[in-house]
């Protein structure tokens, strides 16, 4: 899932500035499954805000309303009229569903209230960990199922460098050293042969690092000819 | 593979004539003035076989290896260039490669590098195209197969260097180790310089098992040793810097070195004199180790005690390589 | 427990100098030591308005900044002794969500010791009467709270 966290309530403030009306839009997947986007989050910020305002002397009459899914144009129809009666919306979905909205509602002014931050899961309830990079060419068989791209912090594809102390990884203490994991989990199937193998250099260009990616499949896509 | 004679380059020929071979590092220092480098490289030169020149040692940023190298090599200290995966990707590496190499430099030494968070500039994005280990690779691969990367043929002088990869032997997982350093052996590498050992009976221990599994045959491996300045210095190695396996007998006997003196200046001056001792005594135990080929002696911004340390340690003079001599190794 | 029913407990009382504190109170406990309380005429400031959950794990944040918003002075938790919540563990649940909102308070702009948690068993009438005592003493020292609607602020001192 995708894993977020609030921004600080002075910077969602500073950001909407003083406008008359503003609406709180949730999301109903994963923010809300890492508790800082769903519906209860989007109450407790416009109530965070109105109260905010007053407290100074002023005024802001914010609204909010949660969708399913920030990211599906199906579900940001429905909020139009809520969209269009605002002066400032700010979207507690990721980073796509505050560009989902932008780009559903050119003429709103949209701003984040959430920082986006990694692909991971929950370990345990109130714990998330980065797990995946979408680095788009997926090499989890030859790593016992650990990716050493997310997990490590120096990305090594032949690891682990001289940094691993006590199964921690250097840069972070509380970050488990990946090839420690990989070494553990392939020693224990017997399978420590594949990491005799040297792993090429990888090819980034399937990653971000190759430009913004888009996938097309041509046999889900709607035929207009087939629609008539 | 350990080959002879394909770089030139004075360290290749030491270790081909089977001489024990010594190494020390040389910082860059955090400005643009050359006159630091020529002045430790002026200290260095006949000390030693080669120097390494260090490439942004721990994230902080310091002249670079590939000029600082050249500075080095023109006041007559052979450098090994260091080269880390953390601030460069296959396109700078190969580019700096060649550039080092029609400069005149002929070692090179190829690492992971420190993350960027341990520097003085921690915002910055890191690389990593790489790791070390496919540098080892690449490296080799301009050298034998005249090869870039990509598989592009180099038409004229390709970069023929010695190429050298590192291996912490007492870090985790410790079993891994020796069999981490074959695939850099596997890569190509010509010579491995380890992190600095103060377990010398541990250490022992990785080599048997280098030696069992074929490698120490099939590269040049030099022991890492270091100069310890004070117990201070012994107890954050042992608990800040990963696989160092500081003994408590070590630490106990460098606090023993400055009881019952009172003044500051010459209690640092009695660990010094300890450190040093313990450096030579260590020197004189790896080259008893089957299968080391050198030392290589880090001295962390202490270079002025290495000419003494490799006085007393027995390793002076260096073997002097003619020019013929090194063109008959090749 | 409706936000209907919040706001109207929030409501500041009669003229502006009323202190008006809301509690929710657990029905096991909390709300049995008022009911006592008031069983053996223990006399103690008549700041409180009362609203009964079936436990404090069913308090949401957002019915604590509903009764602030709408011009609560100070709100009070009560529930079982932690070990003896009647559901198990619904008053550790409220005790993370009160930590939780005082500090969301804190950012707001609110003073985070209008919003306090107590624990008491059903026999602790005392215990009641000198929780309401301490929210009473407290608020009164912050103030009336500025959230508190235009027009029943205190002479002087309306936002």
């Amino acid at each position: 899932m995708i894993v977020a966290e609030q921004k600080d309530l002075e910077e969602i403030r500073a950001s909407v500035g003083e406008v008359g009306r503003v609406l709180v839009v949730g999301c109903g997947t994963c923010v809300t499954v890492c508790f800082a986007g769903g519906a209860k989050e989007a109450g407790i910020l416009a109530s965070s805000l109105r109260m905010a305002a007053r407290v100074e002397g002023g005024s802001q009459d914010v609204g909010d309303v949660t969708v399913q899914r920030q990211c599906e144009w199906e579900f940001l129809d429905a909020i139009a009229a809520d969209v269009a009666a605002a002066d400032v919306v700010v979207s507690i979905g990721c980073g796509i569903g505050v560009q989902a909205l932008a780009e559903r509602y050119p003429d709103a002014v949209v701003v984040p209230g959430l920082n986006t931050t990694f692909l991971g899961l929950p370990v345990e309830q109130g714990v998330w960990e980065e797990r995946c990079a979408a680095c788009g060419s997926c090499v989890l068989g030859s790593t016992g199922g650990i990716c050493p791209i997310a997990r490590c912090s120096k990305q090594l594809l032949n690891g682990p460098c001289g940094g691993s102390s006590h199964g921690k990884c250097e840069v972070n203490a509380e970050a488990p050293c990946a090839w420690q994991l990989i070494y553990d989990k392939l020693k224990a199937q017997n399978r420590l042969d594949r990491l005799m193998e040297i792993a090429p250099p990888k090819d980034w260009r399937a990653a971000r690092d190759g430009g913004p990616r888009k996938i097309v499949r041509e046999d889900l896509r709607l035929n207009k000819t087939d629609e008539k | 593979m350990s080959s002879t004679g394909l770089s030139g380059s004075n360290l290749e020929a030491v270790l081909a004539a089977g001489d024990f071979a010594v190494t020390t590092e040389l910082g860059p220092p955090k400005n643009a003035d050359a006159e630091s480098i020529r002045a430790k490289a002026r200290l260095l030169k006949g000390c030693v076989d080669a120097a390494n020149i260090t490439d942004n040692q721990t994230a902080v940023v310091r002249m670079s290896s590939v000029a600082a190298g050249v500075i080095a090599l023109q006041e007559g200290l052979e450098p090994v260039v260091q080269v880390t995966c953390r601030d460069r990707n296959r396109l700078a590496m190969q580019s700096d490669v060649l550039g080092a190499y029609a400069l005149g430099l002929r070692n090179i030494l190829c690492l992971s590098g420190d993350h960027q968070t341990f520097g003085n500039h921690p915002q910055a994005k890191n690389v990593y195209d790489l790791d070390s280990t496919q540098l080892v690779q690449m490296i080799v691969g301009l050298r034998d197969h005249r090869r870039f990367q990509c598989g592009e043929e180099i038409k004229g002088v390709n970069p023929r260097f010695f190429v050298g990869a590192v291996e912490n032997p007492l870090a985790d997982p410790v079993d891994w180790r020796p069999l981490r350093l074959g695939k850099k052996v596997k890569a190509g590498a010509d010579f491995i310089q380890t992190q600095i050992v103060c377990n010398v009976p541990r250490f022992r221990e990785f080599m048997t098992r280098v030696v069992d599994l074929g490698l120490a045959s099939k590269t040049h491996i030099l022991a890492g040793v270091g100069a310890l300045k004070s117990p201070a210095m012994a107890r954050y190695m042992r608990d800040h810097v990963p696989g160092m396996d500081v003994p408590e007998a070590l630490i106990e006997r460098m606090e023993g070195a400055g009881k019952g003196i009172d003044d500051k200046a010459e209690r640092a001056a009695a660990y010094r004199k300890e450190g040093m001792a313990i450096c030579v005594e260590t020197i004189a135990q790896m080259r008893e180790i089957g299968g080391i080929a050198g030392i290589h002696l880090m001295t962390v911004e202490w270079e002025e005690v290495v000419p003494t340390i490799l006085d007393r340690a027995g390793l002076l003079p260096r073997p002097r390589r003619t020019s013929e001599q090194r063109k008959e190794a090749s | 427990m409706t936000s209907a029913e919040v706001r109207a407990a929030a409501a500041p009382v009669g003229d502006g100098d009323a202190i008006n504190i809301v509690a929710f109170c657990c029905h096991y406990c909390a709300y049995a030591a008022a009911d006592l309380a008031g069983s053996l005429r223990i006399q103690y400031p008549p700041s409180v308005k009362v609203i009964k959950l079936p436990c404090t794990g069913k308090l949401d944040v957002q019915h604590v900044l509903d009764a602030f918003e709408h011009g609560a002075d100070g709100v009070m938790v009560a529930g079982c002794m932690e070990g003896d919540c009647h559901f198990q563990q619904g008053n550790i649940n409220a005790k993370r969500r009160v930590a939780y909102t005082g500090n969301l308070l804190r950012r707001i702009g609110i003073e985070p010791e209008r919003l306090k948690m107590f624990n008491m068993s059903s026999a602790m009438a005392r215990r009641w009467a000198d929780a309401v005592t301490e929210m009473d003493t407290t608020v009164r020292r912050l103030g009336p709270s500025r959230l508190r609607p235009r027009s029943a602020g205190p002479e002087g001192r309306t936002p």
